[in-house]
């Protein structure tokens, strides 16, 4: 049974069956094209400004079909889609369908794909929908994401997977306080402007004592040479942020309902323009059966963390007649989203406390990867902070950034036993039960082709410039770039090595990304490819979609400024 | 004034236009050519304050504008004090200056000045802006001036948090002299040194009252006076 828990009676979906005039119109097209055509559904968008009540009041958004999120889109693997995407606002829109393989004129980005939707015009977009699983959409057009345009797809495949007893989408996102155009500003001008969270004097005092005067003043001497900071997480905080779960704020709580002895698949998807999370369900196990959109072999973990834009499925198996959290801290700590699974209304669950934040390292900023660049071509695999290194079968990064996430992962542990002592985080791991999710955990459930040896290797170096805030791939902003050209067919392996201080999740459109991370022809394929400080991964990516695709960080920010490409496919002839 | 003088400034000041018509183009082409070349607006009262002790009585500012794409701003700047007790301005100045970013925390400033103290004269401008190791806030100009005098300025400032909204900041300013200037008193070497702390609560990033005080120590043909001042005022921006 499938119980979408919002979203559906707010779409006028109509299919063959129902809607005449529609009826003729695809006959009339699958006889034109002269190939089988599945008739499929037809959806209606329209994209208008609305308003959201947030405990501070209302605010403006951008939604669609008035609403925040936008209308889950349920789909089936094979049926050819229609989506007429009609514009209310005042300024040019788009959407774009996050992870769909399709023709790039459907891919819905200005200036790259199409010229997008003005004010007044309806756009019609048309594929067929050749995959299955969790994605999501969102537009595309400068900051309006930001605002509240993003929504959950849901495709489901010709051949059911696991069953279920209960489905539900879980959406995540961060809801600004101000204009996303005035955050930008004011990133330019002061780009600590939303870290409320750096070091004091009495954290010096703290490290003092903890670590000595010198170790200290040896640290507070290698970030200020650097003029960073270790405590710069995310550009863009709790400060301004209220995080959503399928639109909701952790006070008005959103209820995910179950009946005892029932399998609960969630499927997660982080809309947020700006922020990754570490998601748990404390008490619960969660069996990570999905990772993209794609199925993975099942790995059961207390603790993933969500990239933007990734998407997981979990599946759990509450045991208890209890309320249960469904927490995802910020990544930096500076606020959470929470949302309750229960048997029924009325139950609260014990909300987790907030974890302390973890400091960037020296590891984490690059230290020593001039040495190590050129050996560790395989070290991509812990895209993650993760307990990873315990099963061994994978190659621990050049540099030192594993014993600082193992040290993360422990400090996670001890939190669940309400510890907080710094000093816990020197005991040894050896018997630790918490389990994090790693990249490196993620391995295909499908095999994927060999495809031979490597067209272009492309090292690109992704680097800003924290400070004035400007971001870019190889030092050069997208205005003063040259598009990436390569030829259909081609076997590309990007080797992406992440020179700042910040995460970059890396969203190729139009093509999978298969993530080198040692599982050999199980690699597993997706859409975005979260990026550590200081580490390098590598992707290889079949060019196998003629066209002109969006290539940046989906960090809105950061993509904004400059950290994007156009990829160009070309057919030879 | 003398006539070379006169022809001096009136360069300088038809420099300051052409500067900012060069600035408007420099802008234009920037948007046409990136998509990602937006223009931002900055506008920073670093100090507005009174400052004083049982002798003295100043009002004070040191406000900056900028505006411009990552590469390339129009810098306006100003400093100065007013005494009430005699209504005069002491030392103050405008400067108009095109800040090139030169390196990732560095920019580089050429312009024109209006100078009223020591002389009322107008200077070029060169000079950077920018953040050392170690978070120093650094500001340094040299001030040519059309009587051919040299002067210059070297401001440093840092910041020590308290909390997340309680900032001490210390700073130092210098103005030199590379001769003496004598109908003016201006001996050569620091004119003027200023030593202190200010104390803000950041209410909004945009918004913090402080308190502080200053040491200043002046050295003239004529005298060398050292104070020790109270500092009460306002930094904000936009």
């Amino acid at each position: 049974m499938i119980n979408l828990p919002f979203g559906s009676s707010l779409l006028n979906k109509s299919t063959h069956k129902d809607r005449l005039s529609g009826f003729s119109v695809w006959v009339f097209l699958a006889l034109f094209l002269g190939n089988t055509v599945v008739f499929g559904a037809v959806y209606e968008l329209t994209i208008a400004q609305g308003t959201i009540k947030l405990n501070d009041g209302q605010q403006t958004t951008l939604v669609a079909n008035r609403s925040l999120p936008a209308p889950t889109l349920h789909w089936r693997e094979g049926e050819w889609v229609t989506l007429k995407v009609t514009n209310h606002l005042s300024e040019p829109t788009s959407l774009h369908w996050h992870g769909i393989i399709l023709p790039y004129q459907m891919d819905g980005v200005p200036n790259i794909s199409f010229s997008g939707i003005a004010p007044g015009e309806t756009f019609t977009y048309h594929f067929q929908v050749n995959q299955s699983g969790t994605y999501w959409y969102h537009g595309h057009s400068g900051t309006q994401e930001q605002l509240g345009l993003y929504g959950a797809i849901i495709i489901d495949p010709v051949q059911q997977t696991e069953l279920v007893q209960q489905d539900y989408v879980v959406l995540l996102s961060d809801f600004p306080e101000a204009d996303p155009e005035r955050t930008l500003a004011r990133l330019k001008k002061q780009s600590d402007y939303y870290n409320f969270q750096k070091r004091t004097v009495f954290t010096l005092w703290e490290d003092i004592q903890r670590l000595g005067f010198f170790e200290t003043l040896g640290d507070r001497l290698d970030w200020g040479d650097m003029r960073m900071e270790p405590t710069d997480i995310a550009d863009v905080t709790g400060a301004t942020y209220t995080f959503l779960i399928n639109g909701q704020p952790p006070q008005q709580n959103w209820l995910a309902l179950f009946k005892l002895g029932e399998k609960v698949r969630l499927r997660f998807i982080n809309a947020s323009a700006m922020t990754h999370f570490d998601i748990r369900i404390p008490g619960l196990k969660m069996r990570v059966v999905e990772a993209d959109g794609q199925a993975v072999v099942p790995t059961v973990v207390d603790e993933f963390r969500i990239a933007v834009a990734e998407t997981y499925n979990v599946i759990v198996e509450p045991a208890f007649d209890q309320a249960y959290s469904i927490f995802a801290e910020a990544m930096d700590r500076s606020g959470y989203a929470s949302a309750t699974l229960t048997p029924r209304s009325g139950l609260q669950p014990v909300l987790p406390k907030l974890r302390p934040m973890q400091l960037l390292t020296m590891a984490d900023m690059g230290v020593g990867r001039a040495e190590h660049s050129q050996h560790d071509q395989n070290h991509s695999a812990q895209g993650l902070g993760s307990t990873e290194q315990h099963s061994g079968h994978q190659p621990i990064i050049g540099n030192s950034a594993m014993p600082q996430h193992d040290m993360h992962s422990m400090h996670k542990m001890h939190d669940m036993e309400g510890m907080h002592d710094m000093s816990a985080m020197t005991a040894p791991p050896a018997t630790d039960p918490y389990k994090v999710l790693s990249y490196s955990d993620l391995h295909a459930a499908q095999a994927s082709a060999a495809w031979g040896k490597v067209d272009h290797e492309i090292t690109l170096r992704l680097t800003g410039n924290m400070h004035r805030y400007i971001w870019s791939f190889d030092d050069i902003k997208y205005g003063d770039a040259e598009p990436i050209r390569v030829h259909l067919g081609d076997h590309l392996r990007f080797n992406y090595v992440n020179e700042t201080m910040m995460n970059h999740p890396i969203h190729i459109h139009g093509l999978w990304q298969f993530l080198d991370n040692g599982q050999g022809l199980h690699n597993p394929k997706k859409h975005v490819i979260n990026v550590k400080p200081g580490t390098r991964v590598s992707v290889d990516v079949l060019a196998d979609a003629v066209g002109e695709w969006a290539f940046h960080c989906h960090l809105m920010y950061h993509m904004e400024t400059g950290m994007f490409r156009k990829l160009i496919i070309e057919s030879p002839q | 004034m003398n006539s070379f003088g006169f022809l001096k400034s009136l360069f300088l000041s038809r420099a300051v236009v052409a500067l900012v018509f060069l600035f408007m183009a420099i802008n234009a082409t920037a948007a046409l050519a990136h998509d990602d070349a937006m223009i931002f607006n900055h506008f920073k009262a670093e100090r507005l304050e009174y400052e004083g002790n049982e002798n003295l009585h100043l009002f004070k500012w040191d406000i900056q504008h900028w505006i411009g794409n990552d590469e390339h701003k129009l810098w306006i700047k100003t400093e100065g004090d007013y005494s009430a007790d005699q209504d005069i301005f002491g030392r103050a100045d405008l400067q108009l200056l095109y800040s090139r970013n030169i390196s990732t925390f560095w920019d580089f400033q050429v312009g024109a000045r209006r100078a009223f103290e020591p002389e009322r004269t107008y200077d070029a401008v060169i000079g950077f802006q920018g953040l050392a190791p170690y978070f120093i806030d650094v500001e340094g100009a040299m001030f040519i001036t059309s009587n051919g005098n040299v002067l210059g300025r070297l401001n440093l400032g840092y910041e020590i948090l308290f909390t997340q909204r309680l900032i001490l900041q210390p700073r130092i300013e210098l103005n030199l002299a590379a001769a003496d200037i004598q109908n003016r008193g201006v001996k050569a070497g620091v004119t003027e040194f200023e030593a202190g702390v200010r104390l803000r609560y950041e209410i909004e990033r945009e918004f913090a009252p402080y308190i502080g005080f200053d040491y200043v120590d002046e050295q003239s043909l004529r005298e060398h006076r050292q104070s020790l001042r109270f500092v009460v005022g306002m930094r904000f921006w936009y």
